[in-house]
Parts: structure tokens; C-alpha cells; sequence
């Protein structure tokens, strides 16, 4: 590929180095924000997480920090009491949530993708915990004590939990179901309410790929005579699939960075009121390694499965 | 493909229409529809998804009654066991509290002016960028794509220090404090939001650039080449045919972007604790009313649990009020643009 051309003893542009010109002056904005501001900003952070800071009134000084810079992640990993355990919590609690939420998204847009009176309604309604779960409010929610008594999960402790707790027992005792599974179950059941205020943008994911699934296919397999069954797991969800590769990336990230978080709270408590700069950046930066490895290799195996048409 | 649908079951209904009913001897009933096993599998299928359906919305919907409900509550009703949902003294007394405490009026046009700046910038940004990644081909576009779908990976945790430092400290390329001699504190202004909206890193942009780009993908091609061929700029072919096309995308993420500031804590509680912003004063609610209330001469000496969360749930009903309103408004793009956003892959 030539941008440059002579042409007549001049220099001209070709047509292929004009549009890389004019993609990049699309996207300078990006280009700006990435590197003039992401980029130097991550390696700070990283150089922060190395050192010791001192804050003055006209700027602030780095000094390296003991044990050849990696003081802070000893002390993260090895010595504070907290780390470990809430790191452990915080991992335990996406693996438990993320399945559940996927797997509840896609039946809420399978549902929603269907034609029934109200729908209009019933998808609006959906989407509201997009509005309902942002920032101050989930906060609010989760530290409101009114809301711990009186809300669905109280509510259901009170009589539902035993309801649920009996369920469960009554399977392990008269079905082959292992204790894991059903344990898992009745808890999912139990904290249905998470699951849905999480997974309102799933939805949106899941019913935009849904919508965008030609009609033709499934006439065709009509014709053949497969049945709703058939046309479920052949057509939609090899369709579907690259989506839940999308939406299981987004539940990690939103699991592992929402703001009712434990972890996420440790580090800017550490960072803000305990003003321990390069703990809390070592912290940070011990966090993102783990969330990264996992999406690597969540994504890796997911996107074996994934079907792509072309 | 919904007009297809309907054309085929238009075209189906008129056969239907066509085609000669049997005939009925005069003075017998016609029979009812038969029931047969497929008929019966359908209503017991809609029945079931009704069922469904209005239990998940209930789910949903069950915290904000419980909120109304315990807004319009006195507070002694919440320590009354005869009480459930419906409050026993009806008062507005807790609202005139709450927008005393939050300030409403003037914190309530700072938090929109912000919101609605910050949401459009990201717009126009985000929306220049994905027709960039959509449409043209340049060399290392994928990386830079990667890079994109990096910052939204990236948690803003990690990044939460030296963006404070970064804007505590401000300055580009050194010229503030060659003419000041000191950098720029930007801490309590809109300015760190604003500059992260225009520079593609603000908050959940990688998620907008991405849902943005998809949809530009699936716009044909002709349309832009028709205009091209008429000898239309690239920007303008930009603004007068792909802008018209992408309004409901454009809603849905407009209305993405305004929530997401509207009540977000974590860079307003960073960047700009000290302004009269909606989501400031709410954390602080319970308390800032038990002062009032003290400097009036009340006999609060603590703030009780009940009344702390009595003012918490009254005052996130007034905040999601604005934004619930927003969206009844724009729901219908905002469906509409998630359904023809065709996110693949």
C-alpha cells in the first residue's frame, strides 16, 4: 500500500493514503485521549505503585521504594490482614454471578424478543435497572439499612428463605443432584434481585443480536420441519455467540469494578483517607493483573466455541 | 425484516379471507375454535410467560414502591408493626426535608448542566471515532481498536491516582507554568470530566465507540458513496447522511452517557467533592438534615436509622425522578436504537 505517488514529477496522494488520512482524523480524538492522557497516566501508576510518594504544595516527589521497589506488593500480598481475603471474595463472587447473569439475560431477551401484548412496557421496564444501579444509588442502596429489611432479599429471608431452604433440601435428599449444584441453585434463587439489576445492559446486548438474526434461517428450517427446540440450539445460539463472548468480558469487568465492590472500596480508602499512595497503586495494579488473566483465559475458551459467519 | 413479516402475515390473512368458509346450516351455532394440543400448548406457553414476565418486573419495580411508600411515611409509622406499604400518617413532610437538604433547585441545574455537557461531548467524540474505525482504512487500525476495548478493560481504579495528581497538578506540554509559574488546579471544577469526555477516556467511552462503530457497520455503503459521487466531503457525507441515519443510537447513548454522570459518585466524589452536585449531597444527606434540624432548634442529638433511611430513599426518588422522566421520554429510541445496533462479535 502507497500513500505517495508521482505523478507528472509531482507528489500526490493516492486514494488509499487519503482515506488513511482522513480515518485518522477520525479518530484523533481517541488518539489524543490514549496517548496523551491514558498511557502516561498507566505508566504513572505503575511507577507510583513502585515508590514511596511525598505530596508538596507545588507538586509531588518519587522515591523508590525498599526492597528493590517491590515493598508494597510484598506487603499487599504477604502481610495485610485484608488483601488476600477480599481479592479471594472478590473472584469467588464473579464466578458465582457471572454465569447466572448471563445465563439470565439471554432467557430475559429471549422472552423480550418475542411477541406478546405489552411488550413495549415489559422492555422498558427491563432497562430501568440501567438507570436504577448507576453509581450513588447502588451505593445508597447497599449501605441503607431500611432497604436491608424491607427489600426483596429481606422480604424473602423471612419466609421465602425456608420455602427455598426446604426445596433444596428435598432434592438432595430424593434426587442424584450433587449438594454443590443444588446449594448453588437455591442461592442463585435467593439473590435473584442482584442478578437482574446486573444485567441490564446484557440484555440490551443479547436482544440487539437477537433482532439482528435474518428471519430467512428459521423459515428454512421450518420448512424442513425442525422444531422450536431444533431451531434454538442450530440457529440461535450458534448465531448468538459471539455475543456471549462480549457480554460474559462485560459481566467480569462490571463484576470486578462495580461500586459496591469490597475491594474496590479497600483501595480508595487506602489511596484517599489513609493516603498510602503506593500501597493503594500496588493494590490496584495486583487487582487488574488477576482480572486480566481472567479474562484472557475466560475469553480464550469462550472464543473457541464462538460461531462467526464469515 | 419486521416489515417482511408483516407483509407475509398481511398476505396470509387476505388468502385466509379469500378462501370460501364452510358453510354453517342457518340456526346452528358456529363452533367454538378447537381446542386442539398445539392451541393449548400456546396459551399454556403465554400464560406462562406472563406469569414470568410480570414477576421479574415486580422484582424490579419492588424497591422504588417501597421507596414512594416510605417517603410519604412519618417516622414513627416505620417502628409501627400495623404498618406495611401503606403509611398510617400521610405526610410530604420528609420531600420539603430532603430538597431543603439537597438543595435541589441549585444543585439540581449544576448536575444537569454537567451531565448534559459531559453526555454530549462523549457523543460527538465517541460517534467521530467509531465512523473513523467504522468506514476508513488505515494502517494499525485494529491495534488502535484493541486500544479502544484496553480502556474499557483498564478498571478506573487503577488509573484514580494519577488522574487526581494529573488534574490536581494540570498542565499541557509545560505552558501553564512557564506563563504562571504554577500549574492548574482543576480539582472542584467540571473541568477533569469534561476534558476526559473530549478526549475518549471518560467513563465506559471504550463501551459507546464500540456499540457506535457497530452500528455505523451495518449502514450500507451506498448511501456514502452516493454521496461522495456527488462530491461531498468526507465530514459533511459524515453530518448530512450518517447522523440522520444513527439517531437512535445517538439517543441511546446520549442517555448512556447523561446517567452515568448524573449519578455517578466515583469521579464527582474525586474530582469535585466540594461542588452542589446531586450525587455529593445525597451521600451526605442524612446528616446535613439532622444539622438543619438542630440549628432550627429540633432536639435531634443523633440520627436514628430509620430517619437516616427514610431521607435516603425520599432523596433517591428525587434524583432518578429527572432521569426516569428522560427516559419514558426517549424509551422508544432507545429500544429502537439497541435493536438496529446489530452488536457482532
Amino acid at each position: 500500500m502507497k500513500a505517495m505517488r508521482k505523478v507528472n514529477g509531482k507528489r500526490k496522494m493516492t486514494l488509499r493514503g487519503k482515506e488513511a488520512v482522513a480515518g485518522f482524523c477520525f479518530i484523533i480524538p481517541f488518539l489524543v485521549g490514549f496517548i496523551g492522557l491514558f498511557l502516561p497516566m498507566l505508566f504513572k501508576s505503575i511507577a507510583f505503585s513502585f515508590s514511596n510518594m511525598q505530596v508538596g504544595t507545588g507538586g509531588y516527589v518519587l522515591q523508590k521504594a525498599a526492597e528493590g521497589g517491590l515493598e508494597h506488593y510484598k506487603r499487599a500480598l504477604t502481610i495485610d490482614p485484608d488483601f488476600n481475603l477480599k481479592l479471594l471474595n472478590a473472584v469467588k463472587d464473579m464466578f458465582i454471578q457471572v454465569p447466572l447473569i448471563l445465563i439470565f439475560s439471554f432467557f430475559a431477551a429471549n422472552l423480550l424478543n418475542q411477541k406478546f401484548k405489552g411488550r413495549g412496557i415489559a422492555r422498558s421496564i427491563f432497562f430501568f435497572p440501567v438507570i436504577l444501579t448507576s453509581g450513588i444509588i447502588l451505593g445508597i442502596e447497599s449501605s441503607d439499612l431500611l432497604q436491608q429489611t424491607l427489600g426483596p432479599e429481606g422480604m424473602l429471608s423471612a419466609d421465602d428463605a425456608s420455602t427455598v431452604f426446604n426445596i433444596s433440601k428435598f432434592l438432595m435428599n430424593y434426587t442424584n443432584l450433587p449438594a454443590t449444584f443444588v446449594n448453588y441453585l437455591s442461592e442463585a434463587v435467593l439473590g435473584i434481585y442482584d442478578i437482574v439489576i446486573a444485567s441490564g445492559v446484557q440484555i440490551l446486548v443479547f436482544l440487539a443480536g437477537l433482532q439482528g438474526i435474518s428471519p430467512s434461517l428459521y423459515e428454512a428450517s421450518n420448512m424442513e420441519g425442525a422444531t422450536a427446540w431444533e431451531n434454538f440450539w442450530k440457529i440461535t445460539f450458534p448465531m448468538i455467540s459471539p455475543l456471549i463472548l462480549v457480554n460474559s468480558v462485560y459481566t467480569i469487568i462490571d463484576s470486578f469494578t462495580s461500586a459496591d465492590n469490597e475491594l474496590m472500596t479497600l483501595i480508595k480508602k487506602t489511596i484517599f483517607s489513609d493516603v498510602k499512595y503506593g500501597f493503594g497503586s500496588a493494590m490496584a495494579w495486583i487487582y487488574f493483573v488477576l482480572i486480566a488473566v481472567i479474562i484472557a483465559v475466560v475469553g480464550g475458551l469462550i472464543s473457541r466455541k464462538v460461531f462467526y459467519t464469515d | 425484516m419486521e416489515d417482511v413479516r408483516k407483509l407475509n402475515n398481511g398476505a396470509k390473512f387476505s388468502l385466509q379471507k379469500l378462501l370460501p368458509r364452510k358453510k354453517t346450516a342457518p340456526g346452528v351455532e358456529r363452533r367454538k375454535k378447537k381446542l386442539t394440543p398445539a392451541r393449548l400448548g400456546r396459551i399454556a406457553l403465554s400464560i406462562v410467560r406472563g406469569v414470568i414476565v410480570f414477576g421479574i418486573c415486580y422484582v424490579i419495580l419492588y424497591p422504588v414502591f417501597v421507596k414512594l411508600s416510605v417517603s410519604l411515611m412519618d417516622e414513627s409509622n416505620l417502628y409501627d408493626a400495623t404498618v406495611k406499604y401503606v403509611p398510617k400518617t400521610f405526610t410530604l413532610d420528609n420531600y420539603r426535608k430532603v430538597l431543603k437538604g439537597l438543595e435541589y433547585g441549585k444543585s439540581f441545574l449544576l448536575t444537569a448542566v454537567i451531565s448534559g455537557g459531559v453526555a454530549f461531548l462523549q457523543l460527538i467524540v465517541c460517534m467521530l471515532t467509531a465512523y473513523g474505525f467504522a468506514r476508513f482504512r488505515f494502517p494499525g487500525k485494529n491495534i488502535f481498536f484493541g486500544c479502544v476495548i484496553f480502556t474499557l478493560i483498564v478498571p478506573p481504579q487503577i488509573l484514580m491516582l494519577p488522574m487526581y495528581m494529573n488534574f490536581r497538578f494540570f498542565d499541557i506540554l509545560g505552558i501553564a507554568k512557564s506563563v504562571t509559574g504554577e500549574s492548574i488546579n482543576l480539582l472542584n471544577t467540571a473541568g477533569p470530566v469534561l476534558i476526559q469526555a473530549i478526549t475518549c477516556i471518560g467513563f465506559k467511552n471504550g463501551l459507546y465507540i464500540y456499540m457506535l462503530r457497530q452500528f455505523f457497520k451495518g449502514i450500507p455503503k451506498e448511501l456514502e458513496e452516493a454521496a461522495f459521487v456527488d462530491g461531498c466531503g468526507k465530514l459533511r457525507t459524515f453530518v448530512q447522511i450518517m447522523m440522520p441515519v444513527a439517531v437512535p443510537m445517538m439517543v441511546t447513548v446520549f442517555l448512556f452517557g447523561f446517567v452515568w454522570q448524573w449519578t455517578d459518585s466515583f469521579y464527582t466524589g474525586m474530582y469535585m467533592p466540594k461542588m452542589a452536585l446531586l450525587s455529593n449531597k445525597l451521600s451526605g444527606l442524612a446528616t446535613t438534615i439532622a444539622a438543619q434540624y438542630k440549628d432550627m432548634g429540633g432536639s435531634m442529638n443523633f440520627v436514628t436509622p430509620g430517619f437516616a433511611s427514610m431521607m435516603n430513599n425520599t432523596g433517591v426518588l428525587l434524583v432518578i425522578l429527572p432521569l426516569v422522566i428522560l427516559y419514558l421520554a426517549c424509551q422508544k429510541h432507545f429500544v429502537e436504537g439497541i435493536a438496529r445496533s446489530g452488536i457482532v462479535g
